[in-house]
């Protein structure tokens, strides 16, 4: 599995971060996504893919 | 079991997108009033209307995704009514599926009057092209409406270098919904930036000269000249075509708690309504449209789920962004859980002492940490 964000799109919304704690952080100073692993292992695949459904801005794309 | 969604919109669209996901292989057609491919409305009255973003980047899934979905996309051709899951269009199409999706949106409020030039809605992306082409040439601008979206025109043309006026019945903007504390906020916000704030009065009307609109006119006499008027009064539910159809509409389609209007009829986003605590919600916001269809997907491949969200929403508005979690009230009592209201802050709302919302300014970490409270509330 390989996660792209694009920082440019995202919102700051933190609804990533609620589906998959583990994968995705916000900057602290304006919200804008993190991500912690662009390559996480597979147990957390259906939270990964939550949070690219979930995410107001398609900021997230997920290649399996 | 063939599916037909109305609406190809957020919702409409994530609905399709989870179907897939979850291996649902049967036909899938979207029909959309718009000639358009699905686009996100949230650009639309910021990036968009700017001028930032063209018409490409408001496109929901690239045109790549948009294909492997592998559905029939009847786009341009408006719903007309709805006779058991068989859908008749304004072109004359008769479309029916085993389940038929319900996901129509909204359809913005206008003055009454005559049609003018210079007067504005803003809801699809035609609305906000010819917004934005009417703004290159503006002189003065009112935006009628201190809701979500007149904040965001307002501050959008101030953007673009414009003088802008902001009507509306409140006495702060948003004050119904947030309360007076953050509509203060807001009001403060919008004069530093240079927006002129005609609040706590009716607007009675339009005046005009040769068919272009001149001005708004305000229930204390007053009228605010304008070239260009863009009315964000909200919105009512897209439900028209479904007289006579059965279905309970009463502000938005009635819905169960697995967001099932009736057997094998679903509904989601803006145009929705189910029970949600003790009473009917119905929640106008580019998150709900996504978990409601997310929802809707589920359930109509045989699971139970109940539609239970914590509601969410956001503004951006100058360079001020802010979250709103769960279901604020103006009546709700207002602290100040982190930060400072001169700078970034969590605001927390309460009734009969139960933390109901989070709010956040300029702190949008912080704010999703305070959402924790809504969970375990």
């Amino acid at each position: 599995m390989k996660i792209i964000v694009d920082q440019d799109k995202c919102v700051a919304s933190g609804q990533c971060v609620t589906a998959a704690a583990d994968v995705f952080d916000q900057r602290d100073e304006d919200g804008i996504v993190v991500l912690l692993t662009d390559n996480p292992p597979d147990d957390l695949a259906a939270d990964v893919h939550q949070a690219a459904a979930v995410c107001p801005a398609l900021a997230i794309l997920v290649e399996d | 079991m063939s599916v037909l969604v109305v609406g190809a919109s957020a919702a409409g669209l994530t609905t399709v997108e989870a179907l897939r996901r979850k291996g649902f292989r049967e036909p899938i057609t979207v029909l959309g009033a718009e000639w358009h491919p699905p686009y996100d409305r949230p650009p639309l009255s910021k990036q968009f209307l700017c001028g930032d973003w063209d018409e490409a980047r408001t496109r929901l899934p690239p045109e790549a995704m948009l294909s492997a979905l592998e559905a029939d996309f009847v786009l341009g051709d408006p719903a007309v009514a709805l006779d058991g899951r068989t859908v008749r269009t304004a072109s004359g199409r008769v479309l029916s599926a085993d389940t038929v999706v319900i996901a129509t949106g909204l359809t913005p409020r206008r003055l009454p009057g005559p049609e003018l030039e210079g007067l504005h809605v803003l809801r699809t992306l035609d609305d906000a092209a010819a917004l934005r082409k009417d703004l290159v040439e503006a002189q003065r601008v009112v935006v009628v409406g201190d809701g979500v979206l007149g904040c965001e025109i307002a501050a959008t043309a101030r953007k673009l270098g414009l003088p802008v006026t902001m009507a509306g019945p409140q006495a702060v903007p948003l004050e119904g919904q947030l309360g007076p504390m953050v509509g203060g906020l807001l009001a403060e916000l919008h004069r530093s930036e240079g927006v002129e704030l005609r609040l706590g009065t009716a607007v009675t009307g339009l005046t005009d000269v040769d068919g272009r609109v001149s001005g708004v006119q305000l229930a204390d006499g007053d009228v605010l000249p304008a070239d260009v008027v863009v009315v964000a009064l909200g919105a009512v539910p897209t439900t028209d075509w479904l007289e006579g159809s059965g279905l309970r509409i009463d502000n938005g389609v009635v819905c169960d708690a697995y967001c099932r209007a009736a057997d094998g009829v679903y509904a989601a986003g803006d145009v929705a309504r189910w029970p949600h605590e003790d009473s009917l919600l119905r929640l106008e916001n580019r998150t709900n449209a996504t978990e409601q269809a997310l929802c809707v997907a589920a359930n109509i491949l045989g699971e139970t789920q109940p539609y239970r969200p914590i509601p969410y929403f956001w503004t951006d508005q100058f360079s001020t962004k802010i979250q709103v979690h769960g279901r604020p009230s103006a009546d709700a009592d207002v602290t100040i859980a982190e930060g400072n209201v001169a700078d970034r802050f969590v605001a927390h709302y309460r009734r009969d002492g139960r933390i109901v919302g989070v709010l956040g300014w300029n702190a949008p970490k912080q704010t999703r940490q305070h959402r924790e409270h809504l969970v375990q509330a």
